[in-house]
């Protein structure tokens, strides 16, 4: 199935990273042909970043094995610039540019063109406008980037990088935050480049897209490449794409729980648009969902698909995003302004970054375990600290969280436990529905068995758990029901016998 | 383990909590060599503390500003100004000193939570919101006394919280002379109740299968501190026993002690300094937090500017100058953390003591003023310097 054309413009052999405990990338080989649109897919974890990293130099020689070659000579980068001279760049799905500065200043940033050591602000203005030209932009090289758009600020990007003289030119998911219109230039432009013998390697995960733009398609699966597939052979189509980014063995760490049924609606959402002001953008359109008492409903989607800005939402919008519709709980109609009321009301919600929004490291688990919950373990705004004590050391027992006291600093846990003293903080308010962001990201196996037996535990008790998860297996092992988030959208809702990995991606891609 | 293993274990885990301590202790041996002794007589260690006084107040208020990741410029003029207001309403207006005080500690809360406003609610950065208040203060103090120049003030009652002392048991005049018996009494009592409660402490915590102190390491520690609580009040009822001044400073230290480490307000404290965001989504009100601490500021700004006219028995243009650099460097001499969620109250009084010592001291050897502001400097960058360098290990 290879491509040959010639000496590949890029080859990458035998490629394998490891981070302390997992093996990101293993063994992965492919090659590039010049001028070729190369596309590489896969699920969330596949290792498509971290490739993407090796070759730009972020992780520098040394730091993997294998081979880089690009012409067909082993290349050895320690830093970004050594890539960029060799004709590398990549472009990440946050742009790397200064709001506050204009376009042409963006342009040449880091690359300054100097006379001497004083910069030479015409030639820079004249070079500007002429990569403004390639990249077909129309607007005055002394605007602030702030006040473009994001599609143009993306071609922004890619006019610096041609300003470097680009040859190999990466976009990590360049059409995640732009409109149709958007992507409809981004692409045509990209044909030209490849038209002038630019040669591009795009991760996306619309599919719809890569199976319009590709010349070729590798698959990456758990940091392994999986198969690479030609267009003009026309291997390129979405089952062909989604059989192979799935197709792996459900491992069977969940343990069984008899799917409940009940009736009796808990929490419902009705027709849910949300727009973000900082971004300028909708990020959640007209979202219709419910759970029952006693019942796990996964969300499966891709990141950045809404998922966790839709909890935010639901859980006091503490993001500040313009809300319509209706959430009930119970049947009642709720407007919750603050977490607090969310939490009074009986929601909980266990964020998928605990180190970032979940836990304060500098504490105790003791303390941590009663944040959410003080006026339980209070006497008139006094901590009882007998209470508090008894508590801490109740809920580090049942979740088996492992550390030598309740006074240890939750800094000095491993991830497993920390995942456990966030959960146990949650359950501590006793909710009626517990909603689980990513609630085994970067964890090891052995605590993620303990979190969905807790998991199963608490359903059995009458507990609604609404689980947020990029994993699939996670999401079909665990759910009773399963709903599909797309860009913003539910893109469909499957009870569980019926969900399969497949038909989950199909609707995760859907646009 | 042995007893100096675990000795040098307990001072490098706790090194944070104990360096400051350290340092005192240091700075304090060091002067009382270089002056002979003066240093560490009673006259000059009760003139010294209640020099902290008025800096040790407004540190407390600053810790917690800088736990809670924020800063307020404007607490040394307001302090002037609040003070100076004082003077007017007793002197000029004519009001009762029962008066004047809850009303200036009711206009420092005010001010503070002016400050606060702007930034919980608003959303100004603390820095540029308590410049502003900054240069409004200065203002106010020379509008205040504009026309009458420095007021001096004659009401004795406030006079007494910055020079008088507390009164000795009657009757006892030929026992022990020139000693001050009642505050003998209190240090005695001071002591009794710190190793009871030191006791208790341990008990409870080996009831809960905590890790305690080895019994060595624990009587050491009670024989090390109940020193230090008898020589200080050997030393001061060498003079003129505890002054009010002593006194205010240990009741508003308990007050902010017992707030800051029992109760539900202290722990929203701790959180939103350790992950704003965090606390946010665990249903704490970081706004109502951020106010509320900042309203404590401007009350203690009252206190403060209450402690400095009485010490002086007068308002003058110039009360507040640098008094909330002072209170900055006290805290973070005392422990708080660049970072924020980090730092005790009574590391702020121990943060106090450490400048003022190094004032007093440097006076005591006649040091020129220039290199004093060096000194301090020195002190204040070496102070987080340390705190840089022992994150993460405590």
């Amino acid at each position: 199935m290879d491509i040959e054309m010639n000496t590949p413009i890029l080859e990458m052999k035998g490629i394998t990273k490891e981070f302390p405990g997992v093996k990101a990338l293993d063994n992965v080989t492919f090659q590039v042909a010049k001028g070729e649109i190369r596309f590489l897919v896969g699920e969330n974890g596949a290792g498509k970043s971290t490739l993407m990293k090796v070759l730009s130099g972020v992780y520098p020689h040394g730091q993997y094995t294998g081979d880089i070659l690009i012409n067909g000579e082993v290349q050895k980068f320690g830093t970004i610039r050594d890539s960029e001279r060799m004709g590398v760049a990549i472009i990440y799905q946050e742009l790397a540019l200064f709001p506050e500065l204009t376009i042409y200043e963006n342009i040449f940033m880091g690359h300054e063109i100097s006379n001497a050591s004083r910069v030479d602000w015409n030639e820079t203005i004249k070079q500007a406008n002429k990569m403004l030209k390639r990249v077909r932009l129309n607007v005055n090289p002394e605007a602030k980037i702030r006040s473009l758009g994001v599609g143009k600020q993306q071609l922004v990007e890619i006019a610096k990088t041609l300003s470097k003289d680009v040859k190999l030119l990466i976009l990590d998911e360049p059409t995640a935050a732009l409109n149709e219109d958007d992507v409809e230039n981004l692409f045509v432009l990209l044909r030209e480049l490849k038209a002038q013998g630019v040669t591009c390697i795009m991760i996306s995960h619309k599919l719809k897209e890569v199976t319009e733009l590709a010349d070729s398609v590798t698959v990456l699966r758990d940091g392994q490449t999986i198969c690479t597939l030609d267009a003009k052979k026309g291997e390129v189509t979405e089952d062909a794409l989604i059989k192979n980014m799935v197709g792996r063995e459900i491992e069977d760490i969940h343990p069984k729980r008899d799917h409940q049924r009940s009736e009796e609606t808990v929490l419902e959402v009705k027709n849910l648009n949300a727009y973000d002001p900082k971004l300028n953008r909708d990020i959640l359109k007209d979202m219709n969902f419910n759970l029952k008492k006693g019942e796990i409903i996964g969300f499966a989607g891709l990141m950045g698909s809404g998922r966790t800005e839709l909890a935010l939402s639901i859980f006091g919008n503490t993001p500040g995003y313009r809300l319509s519709g209706d959430i009930l709980l119970h049947g009642e109609k709720k407007n919750f302004n603050h977490p607090k009321d969310a939490i009074d009301a009986g929601i909980a919600y266990v964020t998928e970054d605990r180190k970032g929004n979940g836990l304060v490291l500098d504490q105790t688990i003791k303390e941590n375990t009663t944040l959410a919950n003080l006026h339980d373990i209070s006497n008139r705004y006094v901590i009882d600290e007998n209470i508090e004590i008894k508590v801490a050391n109740e809920y580090k027992d049942a979740m088996n969280t492992k550390a030598p006291s309740i006074m240890q600093k939750v800094v000095n846990l491993s991830g497993g436990n920390q995942q456990k003293v966030s959960l146990a903080k949650w359950l501590f308010v006793k909710p009626d529905v517990l909603i689980l962001d990513e609630p085994t990201r970067g964890i090891d196996v052995g605590a993620k068995f303990e979190i969905y037996t807790i998991m199963n535990q608490l359903v059995e008790q009458g507990m609604s758990i609404i689980m947020l998860s990029s994993e699939l297996s996670e999401v079909l092992g665990m759910s009773d029901r399963v709903y599909v988030v797309s860009q913003g959208k539910i893109t469909g809702e499957l009870p569980v016998e019926e969900a399969t990995q497949e038909n989950i991606m199909v609707l995760a891609t859907q646009e | 383990m042995s007893f100096i293993s675990e000795l040098q274990k307990v001072l490098r885990e706790n090194i944070r909590d104990y360096g400051m301590f350290i340092a005192l202790f240091v700075i304090m041996a060091f002067f009382t060599a270089m002056t002979d002794g003066i240093f560490i007589s009673s006259r000059n260690i009760s003139n010294l503390l209640n020099q902290t006084g008025y800096i040790a107040v407004l540190g407390v208020g600053m810790m917690l500003i800088i736990v809670i990741r924020h800063i307020d410029l404007s607490v040394g003029f307001l302090s002037g100004f609040l003070g100076a207001l004082a003077a007017i309403a007793l002197e000029t207006w004519g009001l009762s000193v029962y008066i004047v005080l809850p009303m200036i500690l009711l206009l420092g809360t005010l001010a503070g939570a002016a400050t606060g406003t702007l930034v919980a609610v608003v959303g100004i950065p603390a820095f540029v919101a308590s410049l502003a208040g900054f240069l409004i203060y200065r203002g106010a103090i020379l509008v205040a006394l504009q026309k009458t120049g420095t007021i001096i003030i004659t009401d004795e009652t406030f006079n007494a919280i910055g020079n008088g002392y507390i009164p000795d048991i009657p009757g006892l005049d030929t026992f022990l002379p020139g000693v001050h018996k009642l505050t003998i009494l209190l240090g005695i009592v001071a002591v009794v109740l710190y190793v009871m409660s030191e006791i208790k402490n341990r008990n409870n915590k080996k009831a809960y299968n905590f890790e305690v102190l080895s019994m060595n390491i624990f009587v050491l520690k009670l024989v090390f501190v109940a020193g230090l609580i008898g020589s200080v009040t050997w030393i001061l009822a060498g003079f003129r026993g505890l002054s009010w001044t002593v006194v205010l400073v240990i009741i508003v230290v308990s007050i902010y002690h017992f707030v800051t480490t029992q109760t539900v307000l202290g722990r929203h404290i701790y959180a939103v300094g350790g992950n704003p965001e965090a606390a946010e989504l665990s249903g704490i009100s970081v706004r109502n937090t951020t106010y509320a601490v900042f309203c404590s500021m401007g009350m203690l700004s009252g206190l403060s500017g209450i402690m400095f006219a009485s010490r002086l028995q007068s308002a003058t243009m110039t009360a507040g100058t640098l008094f909330e650099l002072d209170a900055i460097a006290a805290a973070f001499v005392g422990g708080a953390s660049a970072t924020g969620g980090v730092g005790k109250v009574t590391g702020a009084l121990v943060g106090a003591l450490v400048m003022t010592s190094l004032t007093s001291g440097m006076n005591l050897m006649s040091i020129d003023i220039s290199y004093q502001y060096m000194v301090r400097g020195v002190v204040l960058a070496a102070a987080v310097i340390f705190d840089v360098a022992t994150r993460g290990k405590a």
